[in-house]
């Protein structure tokens, strides 16, 4: 663990793994005092931005080695957590040039995406949109050579060794293999995101 | 209480002080970019500082007050006219509570130095928060959609606090000559060789036209960066310098993404976005050390 400075309201906590990020994030937003604005984990950090005038950067950075000391910085996502289950129709455009791509058929792509059990590993490029990851997935997946300048809300795509569902209607550049009727992000929901950090994530195949 | 708008102006927003703690989820803050404009503004009209108002880029907004009511214009500075009766009544001075009768026009000009005005009206601008915000986030497409014309703003309710005397109050127009930004460490700041470093801080840039609420770009000689320098997305703070393989500075603001993957180089200082918020399109930016 790495701390970076980040302008002076914020430090950069940089992990050796994304399931260290997944363990420090937990641990820290588990031990949080008052002050600490945003937690915001990523592929290999975790941001924290504080409000200097309640708690000074010093003072987090004490913090920050407290908490990953008490926590369990390898753990996976909150194995206590309930499952959020997604039902996909696997039809999307891209599974069948995928599976070519892969060298597999479009059949087994479909067949480990449901069979892994995903962690939500972190947000961002839209309200709601998750990163997922899981250990029994076995494809690194290229972007699409020119994003799309029109996802459908609800597609379930691929890109990297991440898994995501499209929240709502925008450009994208990520593989489609399915698609899902499930709520992603609703603004008057607490938590407003279907997915948060820490979660655990299954897809479910059904007919269209 | 309503404020009735007439014609936005190029772009017009509801902007408060924004809904942080959210950005696990993909949210960034947003809110008002010169964020002590518009606390002043609300201070001046006996407001809560993070009452919502009105952010309006370059000006040339106008609106009608439905009923009397106190305002207050902070920020960019332009002519502003009062209408009453169809006849301009005043020009409305900068940073100074006014009041307006029913049916009185306010009408911004052009913005002639810095970008952003900030129209605070008594009571604040009403309607629904969006996870407990009502600013406008460009990126996200969370909170209110720009004004449009003929679109009626509801007021909130008279606050307790009676219209401050502020008869001494000193306000400086934004600056039209180079601006200087302060700027701390950044996480990617070692990633720079220091000729890099060097040219980052002696270079003037220049505010580029393609910016936003999202980023501001500046064009100037590119810094020499090794190409593929892409990290993997990472937390991103409003104030990030970021290079692109461009090698030109783009510095994320209120609307920005919350991860990204190009280096850092610096972050600007929290107390230099507001100033960093009014520079215009072609106008120079320096950087320099914050300690």
């Amino acid at each position: 663990m790495r701390f970076l400075p980040c302008g002076d309201r914020a430090v950069l906590v940089e992990c050796d793994s994304q399931s260290a990020v997944l363990g420090l994030h937990g641990a820290l937003a588990a031990s949080r005092p008052p002050g600490i604005i945003e937690l915001v984990p990523a592929a290999r950090t975790v941001l924290v931005v504080v409000k200097p005038r309640v708690i000074a950067l010093e003072t987090t950075r004490t913090w920050i080695e407290r908490a990953a000391q008490g926590g369990t910085p390898e753990r996976r996502a909150d194995a206590g957590s309930p499952v959020v289950v997604i039902d996909t129709v696997y039809d999307g455009d891209d599974l069948a040039p995928l599976a070519d791509i892969l060298g597999v058929s479009a059949r087994e792509i479909v067949e480990r995406h449901t069979a892994a059990e995903w962690d939500v590993a972190f947000s961002g490029f839209a309200p709601g949109f998750a990163y997922l990851v899981s250990a029994d997935w076995p494809f690194d997946v290229p972007r699409l050579d020119s994003p799309r300048t029109r996802v459908p809300r609800g597609s379930v795509a691929l890109a990297a060794d991440f898994s995501g569902v499209y929240p709502r209607e925008s450009p994208g550049g990520w593989q489609l293999i399915g698609r899902t009727d499930a709520e992603l992000w609703n603004d008057t929901a607490d938590p407003p995101a279907l997915l948060v950090p820490g979660g655990r994530v299954r897809f479910r195949e059904v007919a269209p | 209480m309503s404020l009735h708008i007439l014609t936005p102006g190029p772009l017009a927003l509801v902007e408060d002080l924004g809904r942080p703690g959210f950005a696990h989820l993909g949210v960034s803050a947003s809110g008002a970019l010169d964020r002590s404009a518009l606390r002043l503004a609300n201070r001046l009209v006996g407001n809560p500082q993070d009452a919502a108002g009105i952010e309006i880029t370059m000006g040339l907004l106008e609106a009608r007050f439905d009923a009397p009511t106190w305002f207050a214009i902070t920020g960019a500075e332009g002519d502003v006219l009062l209408v009453r009766d169809g006849v301009p009544a005043s020009s409305v001075p900068l940073a100074v509570a006014t009041h307006a009768e029913a049916g009185d026009r306010i009408e911004f000009g052009p913005a002639r130095h810095g970008v952003r005005f900030y129209l605070a009206v008594r009571g604040g601008i009403d309607g629904a928060p969006t996870l407990g915000s009502r600013s406008s986030d460009t990126l996200s497409g969370l909170g209110p959609a720009p004004l449009s014309a003929g679109q009626t703003l509801a007021l909130g309710a008279e606050p307790e606090r009676a219209i401050p005397s502020a008869d001494a109050l000193t306000v400086w127009a934004p600056r039209d000559d180079t601006v200087v930004i302060d700027v701390v460490e950044g996480p990617r700041t070692d990633r720079f060789d220091s000729h890099t470093r060097d040219a980052f801080f002696e270079t003037t840039w220049s505010m580029s036209a393609s910016s936003n609420r999202v980023g501001a770009r500046l064009d100037g000689p590119p810094l020499p960066v090794a190409r593929g320098a892409e990290l993997p997305s990472e937390g991103m703070v409003a104030g990030s310098i970021q290079i692109p393989p461009s090698g030109l500075p783009t510095i994320l603001l209120a609307d920005h993404p919350v991860t990204g993957g190009y280096p850092v180089i610096a972050v600007v200082s929290d107390a230099s976005l507001d100033a960093f918020a009014q520079v215009r399109p072609g106008q120079h930016v320096r950087f320099r050390h914050a300690h």
